[in-house]
């Protein structure tokens, strides 16, 4: 089971689809601890995205307009530099730095390996990871900060556990759906550390972090382009 | 809500030719959401650059100009604008002395600023970055994200581009602006909430008994809800933890900013600055200069906010030098 471009294709649009799905129970959350607009850039930024995606035209055509992304680092900086350039905040250099870092770590593990374009499970976990230390780089969170990490990180670290137990990769990205999930409801409790709403003190307590919100339906689209793949 | 809007989805591109069309000295890039200094790149001058979320107009398009600002960066509302933007802003406005990024101390907007000096500085412009982070309603900085940047900001790109404009290097005028905000200390208030366009409700609900002290710029809660009080009061309620963290007494005095947030009159922003010189006067706190009206504003939000700045010779000079933007013009 490996992860080529049509799978991260899959992963990316799945998200997209998530999160436009979920627009307004994001720009909610952050309504209570933030400024009201989670939802609404991290939806103008993946719009964007799959529009990058739609523009390029199938190979027979390649004449015509810009060819696919032909690797999985190609794909996913791609992915980086939209939303950078066009999600804005906080969400903008986050999630664009953690996909511009999964991209050099995939474009090393390819180049090393010579599998061209496939990622493999252990691959694929690790680009996720390379992902995730950008996020820190970025943004100096720490575990219960009350942010992102605390979704994300369990989620990884919940991959590469399954994945070294022997769990096939799409078993392992339902563990790390469940362990994002659960990292999301936790920071319901915490206090805020990080971002804007470090700025309400105890007053953030008992709210659920929109960026946690996001970053666990990130996973769960993982999931489930894996999942699809293998029907 | 009601607003005077189109679509939600056009309100900064349409705001930004309104500018372009109202104030033909200024150069609108509305590909990038950019307002320009007509004659920028200045030779030789240290460029300016800022930006921000939109809804704090004037902040920070309607201080481009003479004296000011070289370049503002718009964010769609409420949202740090992205590194594109601060990028092509720095290489446009670089007249060869080097740009300074004046940065409020937000989480977004530091992170997409440190992303565009990273670009830029692998475009061989010389940056220097100074943030803003005056509002002392953010306490226990080591839990948060550091105290927020608001009022100053405006003093800090009043003050560092008539540095700037002297001719002063890019060390120095940097210098400038981190002496401006380290001396500044900010608090505001609401009486409202106000509505982002593309959420179309307020962003949290205030009884109409009751105020929030302690807020920022963009409609997010404060630290503390209490029951409305008169102007007296809520002057105090400002002004005690502002005093309370900086020695405002003695040197040359201060410059004394009473900020309206966007929905609150004017008549009410000068009985309020009646309120503030009263008991800088009681305190001991000599007022150099002034400012009052809208600078920096959360949309529609009713509140005002009061900046203290404690200024020496220099400040006071450099406050006092020529300045022609949209929304501060004097001695041109």
């Amino acid at each position: 089971m490996t992860v080529d471009v049509d799978a991260l294709e899959r992963w990316i649009r799945g998200f997209a689809g998530l999160v436009a799905a979920n627009r307004e129970l994001l720009t909610q959350l952050d309504s209570a601890i933030g400024d009201a607009d989670h939802g609404v850039n991290m939806d103008r930024g993946m719009t964007a995205v799959v529009a990058a995606l739609d523009s390029v035209q199938p190979a027979s055509a390649a004449a015509l307009g810009p060819a696919p992304p032909a690797s999985a680092a190609a794909l996913l900086k791609q992915v980086g530099m939209t939303l950078v350039s066009t999600v804005g905040g906080a969400s903008g250099p986050l999630y664009g730095t953690f996909f511009l870092r999964m991209a050099t770590a995939a474009g090393d593990v390819t180049a090393a390996t010579g599998t061209g374009a496939a990622l493999d499970g252990p691959a694929f976990a690790k680009a996720l990871r390379a992902g995730l230390e950008g996020v820190v780089a970025r943004g100096k969170a720490e575990a219960g900060d009350k942010t992102m990490y605390d979704a994300l990180a369990p989620a990884v670290d919940a991959l590469d556990d399954a994945l070294a137990a022997g769990a096939p990769l799409g078993e392992a990205l339902r563990r790390a759906t469940r362990a994002a999930e659960a990292g999301r409801d936790a920071t319901i409790p915490m206090r805020a550390r990080k971002g804007r709403a470090s700025y309400l003190g105890e007053r953030s307590v008992g709210h659920q972090d929109p960026g946690a919100t996001s970053s666990a339906l990130l996973i769960a689209a993982a999931a489930a382009a894996v999942a699809e793949g293998r029907r | 809500m009601k607003k005077l809007i189109n679509d939600p989805a056009d309100v900064l591109a349409e705001a930004l030719r309104g500018i372009a069309a109202a104030h033909p000295e200024l150069r609108v890039d509305h590909q990038h959401k950019i307002i320009y200094r007509g004659d920028a790149p200045v030779r030789g001058k240290v460029g300016l650059v800022s930006g921000g979320g939109s809804g704090h107009e004037p902040l920070h398009g309607g201080f481009v100009g003479t004296g000011m600002l070289d370049a503002a960066c718009a964010g769609e509302v409420f949202t740090s604008p992205v590194p594109d933007q601060m990028l092509a802003a720095t290489t446009q406005v670089d007249g060869g002395a080097g740009v300074l990024h004046i940065v409020k101390n937000y989480t977004g907007d530091v992170m997409n600023f440190e992303m565009a000096a990273e670009l830029a500085a692998e475009t061989g412009v010389d940056v220097v970055a100074v943030v803003t982070d005056d509002d002392v309603a953010v306490q226990d900085s080591l839990y948060t994200a550091g105290r927020r940047g608001v009022g100053v900001t405006v003093l800090v790109e009043k003050i560092a581009g008539a540095a700037a404009e002297q001719g002063r290097g890019l060390g120095e005028v940097a210098d400038v602006a981190r002496r401006v905000n380290a001396n500044g200390r900010s608090m505001g208030v609401a009486l409202t909430s106000c509505a982002v366009p593309a959420a179309g409700a307020p962003t949290f609900d205030l009884p109409q008994t009751e105020m929030e002290i302690g807020i920022g710029i963009h409609g997010e809660p404060g630290r503390q809800r209490v029951p409305l009080a008169p102007a007296r009061q809520i002057a105090e309620y400002l002004l005690d933890p502002i005093l309370g963290d900086l020695d405002f007494t003695g040197g040359d005095g201060v410059i004394a900013f009473v900020n309206g947030m966007g929905g609150t009159p004017l008549i009410e922003l000068y009985l309020m600055y009646n309120e503030v010189v009263t008991i800088l006067d009681k305190a001991g706190v000599q007022v150099a200069r002034s400012l009052v009206g809208p600078y920096i504003t959360s949309l529609e939000m009713a509140g005002c906010s009061v900046t203290l700045l404690r200024v020496d010779d220099e400040l006071v000079r450099l406050w006092d030098a020529p300045v022609r933007t949209p929304a501060l013009r004097w001695g041109l």
